[in-house]
């Protein structure tokens, strides 16, 4: 057990991500919607740190609010994902056999389709937006879950606890929930913080083709991409937002890495 | 006229994070030209970290005293000499062959790197070295075998093969670390006539690392006995192993199967702690011998007739 | 087992892993919900056409004579027009295929480039100061999303310095370079630091292999231990990391190709994606793929040539 530099600084930039959404307005200067035709397109000066946007919106003011919707994103295209994969790593981990050479093949199939491809795909049969992000990236980003899943039910299926749960005439639902699952969660759930790292990266990233959040809503994607046409004049609308997921990116990958190395959990 | 090798005062620490660790202490020992030099000792006792400080191969080690190669001093030599002197003047087998070879590098260019390295011979040149030396190890189509990989060859061809590769500078010295162990017993037997006859054919010398006496004495003219990275005693085998004048020495031979015994008799007690050096003679605490000097004073290395000596407060009583 | 049999198995098994992908397409786009044929007519769509288009594109007959039909078409090449660029859809692959290909190419270039020097110094320099600060800026890289790199790079060194264009492909192999050189950077940090993170674990792991010791204790010059001993064994598992990362280099492309302007598939996936364009989104989603399965195959065969020990 050892808390690693990661680990800290990783968690202390989710944590000021988690309080920045979950109450932005105490920290968001001015009101993010609110249009100030005496300030269009203002450079950082004390009064708005990071500027203003060509409407006079606070730049700052938008990252903040616009934190929710990232931290939205990074949560929900993890959890529905890991939910399917692990129900379905659980079964097939569990009875082997036919389901896990169907089990399989399909994997072989699901990953030879490019992962940003295959949700575009989705996204566009079923619409732009955010709610068909979440079900495109569950439909793909099962895949890793499973696996993961799979392979450790398999190893905690040969322990010693589950040969004596069985002796016992446990039933095989509490043994699978009570006993394999607790153990092979660990694993799953270290991948799924830095998994989150990479929702946000997706979501920001189908916010800027604009096949994610869609406007007004303040997304950082979404704003890079209002700000993308003033880069060179007005810099700071797009560099902000920028930063903003950079830093997110880092506090889940570093807090996944450190949670790795706390659990031990061998990636 | 100096010793082809003469070690003094060897000492090899690893820092921990637990601390120090001691695995060779104050060791000296010397190797003429010709002559097969055995090392034994029980794993631990620092045989095999001596073989890698001397050619200066330990990892995040310590290491001070002296080595002396031809009056040269190896701790000192600078990258390319040290370059040189490995491989070209210092030849060397290791323990297991198939950890050794490369996996993915074929036997062929793992001998001819070792030829571009030290000699200025050609392609053809080369080749043709490559195919005589796997002649000389006893391997039979050479032709073949020179395209092949390690994961092709039996253990006692791999174990040839790499005893082919040290010898393809032809070296003054060839150092080997327990060459035989991971072989089965009759290969073990093929390899160490093996060397033993390239020693006299070749007029190399040879230092051997082993844990196995009966090994030293198939194949050995001198000994030098370890516990605890310290020498015990070293000397011409003959008088060495027939009036032993170190009670390490004498327990190790009377552990060895097949003197008038069955079953392996195991020295008492618990391995030396090496991250905390005993004040006095390191063996003390299992020793059959044991006087209340052993515990307080370290034994100096005292002769015993010409070929012989000891570093036991117990020599004399041994010998009675 | 003899190679030979391994390399033909090995290649054999393109040929249903195409099928699987052909298959999955076209559950795909008929699972989905949504209904293509209003959507490619529009608002104005009257039964009449309606009807007219469906049998044009075979839509009334039974479901296993369409995937059969689609099959076949799509063996040939034959994925139908275009309904945004009045095209036939191979064609406009064909011709945006190889941009998308050359900048790929590129990033991987790129990327090895700077990732292997760099996981050399790492490893070398495990945990001291070199190490560190080669880690930080990589996982700074790493989650940084690829069309804010592009548009940092694109400010700078192209709207600002004008050391390259903004955009486009050029006419000629020369320009090609010069245009995609910046997307090509773009694209190539997140694979650079996939690369170098695996490689460093990978040298760091050989570097305390036996065979590395006796090729030091054989008195090959240190270039040759590192060069020709510790890479290549790295190299192995680095590999097959490549393979499996050519997906999303993929998906790095169709935003990098967005942010510049850049006339490859990618670009146009997006484009078909708000025209509505269903006969395009469907076959560069199966082109893609294959490409994908191409890269995993070939991953195998330079696996193969640089690990004597596969297919035996």
């Amino acid at each position: 057990m050892r808390v690693s530099i990661s680990l800290i600084i990783g968690s202390v930039l989710l944590g000021a991500m988690l309080i920045a959404a979950a109450v932005p307005d105490w920290f968001a200067p001015f009101d993010p919607l609110a249009f100030d035709y005496d300030a269009l397109s203002m450079p950082p000066s004390g009064e708005h740190w990071f500027g203003t946007d060509q409407f006079g919106r606070d730049v700052l003011s938008r990252i903040i609010h616009a934190a929710r919707v990232d931290l939205q994103i990074a949560v929900f295209c993890v959890i529905f994902p890991l939910v399917l994969g692990g129900a379905i790593g659980l079964l097939v981990g569990w009875y082997g056999g036919i389901l896990d050479a169907v089990f399989g093949r399909l994997v072989d199939l699901v990953v030879t389709f490019p992962f940003l491809v295959l949700v575009i795909f989705f996204v566009a049969v079923l619409g732009p937006g955010l709610v068909n992000v979440y079900i495109a990236v569950t439909c793909v980003g099962w895949v890793p879950y499973a696996k993961l899943m799979r392979a450790e039910v398999m190893v905690q299926a040969q322990s010693d606890y589950v040969a004596a749960g069985k002796v016992l005439g446990y039933q095989m639902p509490r043994i699978l929930l009570r006993h394999i699952l607790p153990n092979a969660a660990r694993p799953v759930l270290v991948y799924a913080v830095t998994d989150m790292a990479l929702a946000i990266l997706l979501g920001s990233s189908l916010g800027y083709l604009g096949l994610g959040a869609q406007p007004p809503t303040a997304e950082w994607g979404v704003l890079i991409a209002d700000g993308k046409n003033f880069f060179t004049t007005a810099p700071w609308m797009a560099l902000f937002p920028g930063l903003a997921i950079v830093l997110a990116g880092l506090g889940f990958s570093l807090t996944g890495d450190g949670l790795a190395d706390l659990l031990a959990v061998k990636r | 006229m100096t010793a082809l090798l003469e070690v003094s005062d060897l000492a090899v620490v690893f820092h921990t994070k637990r601390g120090p660790v001691h695995a060779v202490d104050g060791l000296g020992f010397s190797v003429e030209r010709g002559e097969v030099l055995g090392i034994v000792g029980e794993s631990g006792s620092g045989k095999s970290v001596t073989l890698r400080a001397i050619t200066r191969l330990l990892h995040g080690a310590e290491v001070t005293g002296r080595v002396n190669w031809q009056g040269e001093d190896v701790l000192a030599m600078d990258t390319e000499r040290l370059r040189r002197m490995r491989g070209g003047q210092i030849g060397m087998v290791f323990q297991e062959p198939m950890a050794a070879l490369n996996p993915v590098l074929s036997i062929g260019l793992q001998i001819t790197e070792t030829l571009i390295a030290h000699t200025q011979l050609d392609a053809a040149g080369r080749r043709a070295r490559a195919l005589e030396l796997l002649d000389l190890v006893g391997i039979a189509a050479g032709r073949t075998r020179l395209a092949q990989f390690p994961h092709e060859f039996s253990g006692g061809m791999r174990q040839r093969a790499m005893i082919a590769i040290a010898l393809a500078a032809n070296p003054a010295l060839l150092l080997a670390d327990e060459p035989t162990t991971a072989l089965d017993v009759t290969i073990q037997d093929q390899i160490l006539r093996l060397l033993r006859g390239l020693v006299d054919d070749l007029g190399m010398a040879l230092v051997l690392v082993t844990h196995d006496l009966g090994v030293i004495a198939e194949t050995c003219d001198r000994v030098a006995v370890m516990y605890a990275g310290r020498l015990c005693e070293t000397g011409a085998v003959a008088p060495v192993f027939a009036a032993p004048r170190h009670a390490y020495t004498k327990a190790l031979l009377g552990a060895m199967p097949g003197q008038g015994q069955d079953a392996l008799v195991a020295i008492p007690g618990m391995a030396p702690r090496l991250d905390a050096p005993a004040l006095g003679c390191a063996f003390a605490p299992r020793c059959a011998f044991r006087l209340p000097v052993c515990d307080t004073t370290r034994p100096a290395l005292r002769e015993f007739g010409p070929a012989q000596s000891s570093a036991c407060h117990a020599a004399e009583a041994l010998a009675s | 087992m003899n190679r030979g049999s391994w390399l033909l198995g090995r290649l054999a098994q393109i040929v249903p892993t195409f099928l699987m992908i052909g298959i999955a397409v076209f559950v795909l786009a008929r699972l989905l919900p949504g209904d293509q044929v209003s959507a490619m007519l529009g608002e104005r769509a009257t039964d009449e056409t309606i009807a007219r288009l469906q049998a044009e594109l075979g839509l009334d007959r039974s479901i296993f004579e369409q995937l059969l039909n689609f099959l076949v078409a799509a063996a040939q090449g034959e994925f139908g027009t275009s309904m945004s660029l009045r095209l036939p859809v191979m064609q406009v692959i064909a011709e945006r295929l190889p941009v998308t290909l050359a900048l790929m190419s590129i990033a991987m270039v790129l990327a090895l480039a700077i990732a292997l020097p760099l996981a050399f110094v790492a490893a070398l320099n495990a945990n001291r100061w070199p190490d560190m600060l080669i880690r930080t800026v990589f996982q700074i890289g790493l989650s940084s999303p690829v069309f804010y790199i592009g548009l940092l790079l694109l400010t700078v060194f192209a709207a600002g310095l004008r050391w390259f264009p903004v955009g486009g492909y050029g006419d000629d192999w020369g320009e090609h370079l010069y245009h995609l050189f910046l997307p090509g950077l773009t694209l190539s940090f997140s694979f650079a630091a996939v690369v170098m993170r695996n490689l460093r674990a990978g040298i760091l792991a050989v570097l305390t292999a036996e065979y590395v010791d006796f090729a030091r204790a054989k008195g090959l010059a240190a270039g040759v231990v590192l060069g020709r001993h510790v890479l290549r064994n790295a190299l192995i598992a680095t590999v097959t990391l490549v393979g499996l990362h050519v997906g999303a280099l993929l998906g790095g492309a169709v935003i990098t190709e967005t942010v510049f302007a850049v006339p490859g598939v990618g670009r146009l996936m997006i484009d078909s994606i708000l025209a509505r364009d269903y006969p395009v989104i469907q076959a560069l989603t199966l082109v893609l793929a294959v490409l994908v399965s191409l890269a995993f195959l070939l991953t195998d065969l330079v696996q193969m040539w640089l690990d004597p020990r596969v297919g035996r």
